[in-house]
């Protein structure tokens, strides 16, 4: 399978991305609590660079037993990232799109090797 | 410092010392002995809003303080959000709000068009009517000599300066201040007729009536000029309805929607398409989600209330279907009910391809190039042709010039 040359290890640090461009095709490879995560740049709303806005956290509303609402939260858990153009929000972990989840950006494979990381393109 | 006084004299002012400024109070003191008796003032002011950078951090809740500091720390106005400006752009998820102020442009060249060239340019967009942003609010101002004078300053600066600079990439329909039907008449007969004026926009986020006879004298002239009305939408926290609304989302998805059904009602209940048959028309930023709803609700209750529109010889919808909608933002979720809304509201014809470049909800061509259920023919239309038959734009090349013979939308 080929495979595109991402970065050394050392030097894709925890909250930094490398955006990867193998002939028509972009690739966003994340470096998220010491895991790589590689998916499509191209966002399944209308084709912005889906991995070139913000990663934050996901926002929850919390509520109390009886209902009533305790406000908005980030999550301690589940980090997004942010198409620039709209707003469309997926999740770190799966690509999927937040709003709904049917919508997924295509995945990548990252394998590292030695102190160099690869995405498989 | 300059400062600009009455009539453009220039007046050359020392920079702000607040200890100079206020020397003859300082004489007051000493002269009144101020210092021997204990004065409180029990009311001063600082501008907080200059130390945001620091403030905003303190706040307690991290997701409203993404969303006040919004990814910049500095040049917020305010943060009572009567303007739409306040959360658009989700606490800087949409990055090109938070960073606008560093884009660099070449000097020499007026900024604005400058930007507009890039973002026609990336998405191979010919020609663009050019809309205000702040101004979409002129409506609210509660002087209307200021809207009028605010309206005439931005329209001449339009037509002066950024418009023949676009060397015709930009077109525009002028603000109009309807709150003053003389103004408006006397804007229309200065501003008519100037180049890259496709004709006026009211903006909706108002409520003064359509239908009001001070008015018409505006349309008439607009009519007797060929030139085309547009009512542009806009959100407003401050509406009283709106107030119960809590989250940005819901202000927006409902208030642009619900200006533009309020004006389009009184439009066409008032008989306003028989009056001026000639004027075109255009509701734009609202979507298109409301135009079916508002074709059945009105032919619904016209059945049974004719006694109220009177003037009306054919059914409401019908009269909505002389009219131009722009797409954006176009609601993709339901494809089904969005084939039939283009149905329902002859799209083929009546329907404008509109980005709202840069707002956060823009819409790309592809929004419309891409959809299945359209024909060639409606595409060239929507995307183009149609707008450039009402506004007689000329085709930039040979293929598009082929083109908009071959659809009938060739004008200029």
């Amino acid at each position: 399978m080929p495979e595109k040359f991402v970065a050394k290890v050392a030097e894709l640090k925890d909250g930094e991305r490398r955006i990867i461009f193998d002939g028509d095709n972009e690739i966003g490879v994340f470096c998220h609590a010491d895991q790589f995560y590689a998916y499509s740049n191209f966002c399944l709303h209308q084709g912005g660079p889906a991995c070139e806005g913000l990663t934050i956290a996901k926002v929850e509303e919390r509520l109390n037993p009886d209902k009533t609402s305790r406000g908005l939260y980030f999550s301690g858990e589940d980090l997004n990232f942010v198409c620039p153009w709209h707003g469309y929000e997926y999740d770190m972990k799966t690509g999927e799109c937040i709003s709904d989840r049917r919508l997924k950006l295509r995945r990548y494979k990252v394998v590292q090797k030695g102190d160099e990381i690869y995405v498989v393109t | 410092m300059e400062m600009i006084a009455e009539r453009g004299r220039r007046v050359t002012v020392e920079e702000l010392n607040t200890s100079k400024l206020l020397a003859h109070a300082r004489k007051q003191a000493v002269q009144r002995k101020y210092d021997d008796l204990l004065i409180v003032d029990c009311d001063a002011h600082h501008y907080e809003n200059e130390n945001y950078g620091e403030i905003l951090p303190f706040m307690e809740n991290d997701v409203l303080r993404q969303l006040s500091i919004g990814g910049r720390l500095s040049g917020r106005r305010s943060l009572v959000p009567s303007q739409a400006g306040f959360t658009q752009d989700m606490g800087g998820r949409v990055t090109r709000y938070p960073l606008r102020a560093t884009e660099k442009t070449e000097p020499g060249r007026i900024r604005d068009v400058q930007l507009g060239e890039r973002w026609m340019d990336a998405m191979g967009v010919d020609y663009s009517c050019l809309f205000p942003t702040g101004m979409l609010n002129i409506g609210l101002h509660p002087q209307k000599e200021m809207e009028a004078d605010l309206c005439w300053a931005y329209n001449r600066w339009l037509t002066e300066k950024v418009l023949p600079e676009s060397n015709g990439r930009f077109y525009s329909a002028l603000c109009l201040p309807f709150s003053d039907p003389d103004a408006s008449l006397r804007q229309v007969e200065t501003f008519g007729h100037r180049k890259g004026v496709s004709g006026f926009m009211v903006t909706t986020v108002r409520n003064i009536q359509v239908n009001d006879n001070g008015l018409m004298k505006v349309y008439r002239a607009m009519e007797e000029r060929g030139l085309a009305l547009s009512f542009h939408s806009g959100p407003n926290w401050q509406e009283p309805v709106f107030r119960a609304c809590n989250r940005f989302i819901s202000v927006h998805a409902l208030g642009f929607s619900f200006y533009n059904i309020l004006h389009c009602t009184n439009w066409v209940i008032n008989g306003m398409g028989e009056r001026f048959p000639k004027l075109p028309v255009i509701w734009i930023e609202a979507g298109l989600a409301w135009i079916p709803f508002l074709m059945q609700r009105l032919d619904h209750e016209y059945m049974m209330r004719p006694s109220e529109a009177p003037l009306l010889k054919k059914k409401p919808s019908d009269y909505m279907r002389d009219m131009y909608y722009s797409t954006q933002p176009i609601e993709i979720q339901d494809r089904e009910a969005m084939e039939c809304t283009f149905r329902m509201m002859n799209a083929e014809t009546q329907l404008l391809y509109a980005s709202d470049y840069p707002h956060w909800d823009f819409d790309l061509p592809s929004t419309i190039f891409d959809l299945p259920f359209l024909s060639e023919k409606a595409k060239h239309n929507i995307l183009g042709g149609t707008a450039a038959r009402l506004f007689k734009l000329p085709p930039r090349n040979e293929k598009q010039k082929q083109n908009l013979i071959k659809y009938g939308n060739l004008a200029a």
